[in-house]
């Protein structure tokens, strides 16, 4: 990651490398360990995945494989909000990918891509459990059901309000 | 009976039925094996079996090799990979039903679908597995149209080129880079349509710890994986009026060129090859074997020194480019351990820029070296910036055989009528020594019948150390000379070093002086050599040529290469001399391993 390199501070590294030690064996226990990372440092960056393949003397490339193919893995840092489509059957027979769209153009990001001033980031997810309310998308854990397309720009809207306020009650 | 792995003990006899031929064959050998015994070809395409390089790629990806197995008893036939299902006694399998040549050429046109039509312009050219397979199994027509993969072509190295759009997936490469040479660096990347081969975070090739050894594009069914061109290069100074090109082949190029050409692999075209090169207008026409018989004089020397002088040992020699990168990326530690010479054709170059530049009487900017490498690594390796000395390139263009075998035929030069020539002089009298360079085994080997000379101070009557050859990765001999007794390694294959070195790491290791080869083979299958298309015979062809051509010299010793003398003589001075050390010798960098 040459641009936006970001140094995570040494405890979070001493961290991963306490628990990957606490393991009995580290043969066959690389996703557990990317799920750990992934925790502490919220995202898999390039120096990250470096500093578990060395721990593990395995190849870097052979971790990123691993990262590359779990859709849970992430290699970028999440937005202030992540925004998730739900795209299971119900909510994609309801019209998920149409909404999933909409959110795309709003923001002018693909999914798992976040806005440039880090606000917010889109995930396409597998069902999460709430068909009834199909289609469904949720932000930071919030539930907005039976999402229409019209409904994009108010959610995006609430949460950019929320922002402004934030700035606004700073500057005062 | 044996099987290919050469397993005979403990093995039960079974009875298989391949298409209404009744055979006999060993339990827990594949159909495709098995079909192989009743001369029945099934085709393969992901899968490889180099079993005396113990190089192996199952993987089962391409679903190129199915055949039918019949149960029509309970109207359950159904269709499986050959290359993986074992033979089981009292099967029945058949290659020629409707459904398996369906099943095979479905698969095929499949792949095709999602392939670059490309095939006039493409590098593999009837080279191409997937292109022959197309032929083999009659696909007249892709029935299906569908997303296309779209990835930028990687032309950030020197070496190789990556051409994602081309991978059909097999992950041959992945096997040759991570379990062979253990070099990791190449891995799936993605999941489903998507998916690709590439390096860690799929980083430009320059990037990561490649050592260029080719392995990767030596197996490459495709041109996914292929070297950087550079004939147009050779063919711009050689009509550069202005240039002095001189050329050098190295040892292996002379028993595998041949090939491109239809001939027997094996056959050896060192005097067809110079009259091709002198037809071509080369100015010199020589031999990095002079390289390599350089290269011994002053290995020789380093090692008599280090011995002498309680330096260092064991000394590991370093005529192997990709060997070197190997240790600076991985064993950063042990960068004080490898002979300090520099490589032969590098040195080669040095002497044409200097020595023969002077007794020619031509200006060093105006020479132009080419060299015709069985190898991918040497392209890389003549760009480094420790190898160009006030301010020449060592050498200025590499190709490998493969390129040197296209631009003979871009010349019209019809290869197999060719007469015989010798090479130029002064820096093409060679011996038996150097001509081994081209095989694993063969460097140390040589250094050793110099050492053994100049140690005793007597003559070496049998100059063959028959306990240094063998097509084994790992090899270690005991070589004696004089009242001493010298511990000697070899290692091919980069996965193989990789043993030894964590051995001298370790401080496990007793040995006095260890050859490393990154090709499994050496040099003989390098990744710039004609395709072996996964035979493993071609490669033990190539082998006993380059011995062959040893047993025919005249001179079989390094130190009695008259041209090698006389360089010393009147220029170079002692072996390992001050200017010796200066021109012949180079250092090595510590790199980190991405």
């Amino acid at each position: 990651m040459k641009s936006s390199k970001i140094e995570f501070p040494k405890e979070l590294y001493d961290e991963l490398g306490a628990f990957i030690d606490s393991l009995e064996t580290t043969s066959g226990a690389l996703i557990e360990i990317l799920h750990r990372a992934q925790e502490i440092f919220g995202y898999l960056s390039r120096d990250v995945q470096l500093y578990i393949a060395r721990k593990l003397g395995i190849p870097g490339a052979e971790v990123y494989g691993v990262v590359s193919f779990y859709s849970t893995f992430t290699t970028k840092p999440s937005g202030k909000h992540t925004i998730s489509v739900c795209m299971g059957t119900a909510c994609f027979v309801r019209g998920a990918d149409k909404i999933l769209e909409k959110f795309k153009e709003r923001l002018g990001i693909e999914s798992n891509e976040t806005t440039e001033d880090g606000l917010f980031t889109i995930k396409d997810v597998r069902c999460i459990g709430a068909c009834g309310l199909a289609p469904v998308v949720t932000v930071d854990g919030k539930v907005y059901g039976r999402v229409k397309e019209e409904d994009v720009d108010n959610i995006i809207n609430e949460y950019r309000g929320k922002e402004a306020n934030n700035i606004d009650k700073v500057l005062r | 009976m044996v099987d290919s792995k050469g397993n005979s003990e403990l093995s039960t006899t079974i009875s298989v039925k391949i298409n209404d031929q009744e055979l006999k064959v060993l339990e827990g050998i594949t159909i495709l094996e098995a079909a192989h015994e009743a001369g029945v070809k099934i085709p393969t395409l992901c899968h490889l079996d180099l079993h005396d390089f113990q190089m192996y790629n199952k993987t089962a990806s391409c679903r190129v090799c199915m055949v039918e197995l019949m149960d029509e008893k309970n109207n359950r036939n159904k269709l499986v990979p050959s290359c993986v299902t074992q033979v089981q006694d009292g099967m029945v399998v058949r290659t020629d039903t409707l459904r398996a040549i369906s099943a095979r050429r479905g698969a095929v046109e499949l792949l095709l679908s999602n392939h670059p039509n490309e095939c006039f312009t493409c590098p593999k050219n009837l080279e191409c597995e997937l292109q022959a397979l197309a032929e083999e199994l009659n696909v007249r027509k892709i029935r299906w149209e569908g997303e296309r993969m779209d990835y930028p072509k990687d032309i950030s190295s020197d070496a190789i080129v990556k051409d994602a759009n081309k991978c059909i997936y097999c992950r041959r490469c992945e096997t040759a880079c991570n379990e062979i040479q253990t070099c990791g660096i190449l891995s799936g990347i993605g999941r489903g349509f998507n998916s690709f081969v590439g390096p860690f975070a799929n980083i430009p090739m320059v990037q990561s710890s490649c050592t260029y050894c080719g392995q990767c594009v030596q197996v490459c069914p495709t041109a996914a994986l292929t070297e950087v061109y550079h004939t147009d290069k050779v063919w711009e100074a050689l009509n550069d009026p202005d240039k002095h090109v001189v050329v050098q082949t190295a040892p292996a190029i002379r028993v595998a060129l041949g090939e491109l050409f239809g001939m027997e692999p094996g056959t050896i075209v060192t005097g067809k090859m110079v009259t091709a090169l002198k037809r071509m207008g080369f100015d010199g026409v020589f031999d990095t074997d002079f390289g390599a018989d350089l290269t011994v004089m002053e290995e020789a020397s380093e090692f008599i020194y280090r011995l002498n002088n309680n330096k260092t040992l064991p000394i590991l020699t370093n005529c192997c480019p990709a060997w070197v990168k190997f240790i600076e990326h991985q064993f950063p530690e042990l960068i004080h351990v490898p002979s300090t010479c520099k490589s032969p054709h590098i040195m080669f170059g040095t002497i044409a820029k200097t020595y023969y530049a002077k007794n020619k009487g031509v200006d060093p900017d105006n020479i132009v070296v080419v060299s015709v490498m069985p190898c991918i690594a040497k392209i890389a390796e003549a760009k480094r910036p420790e190898l160009t000395k006030d301010a020449h390139n060592n050498v200025d263009i590499v190709i490998t055989t493969r390129e040197f075998g296209a631009m003979i035929k871009e010349a019209g030069i019809e290869f197999d009528k060719l007469p015989d020539s010798e090479f130029d002089s002064p820096l093409g009298e060679t011996t038996g020594a150097s001509v081994i360079f081209g095989t694993d085994g063969g460097v140390i080997e040589a250094v050793m019948r110099t050492a053994h000379e100049w140690l005793t101070g007597k003559p070496l009557e049998k100059v063959e150390f028959e306990e240094l050859r063998g097509l084994d990765g790992v090899r270690r001999a005991t070589v004696k000379i004089g009242d001493r007794e010298f511990n000697i390694g070899i290692a091919s294959g980069l996965g193989n070093a990789r043993m030894i070195l964590e051995d001298i790491r370790d401080g496990k290791a007793d040995y006095h002086a260890i050859e490393i080869m990154a090709c499994p083979g050496g040099c003989v299958a390098g990744g710039g050599q004609p395709y072996h298309h996964g035979n493993n015979e071609i490669i033990k062809k190539r082998i006993d040529a380059i011995y062959e051509e040893d047993s025919r010299k005249r001179v079989r010793k390094s130190h009695e290469n008259k041209e090698i003398l006389e360089l010393y003589k009147n220029y170079l001075g002692e072996p390992f001399g001050q200017l010796a050390r200066e021109l012949l010798h180079t250092h090595f960098e510590e790199r980190e391993r991405i």
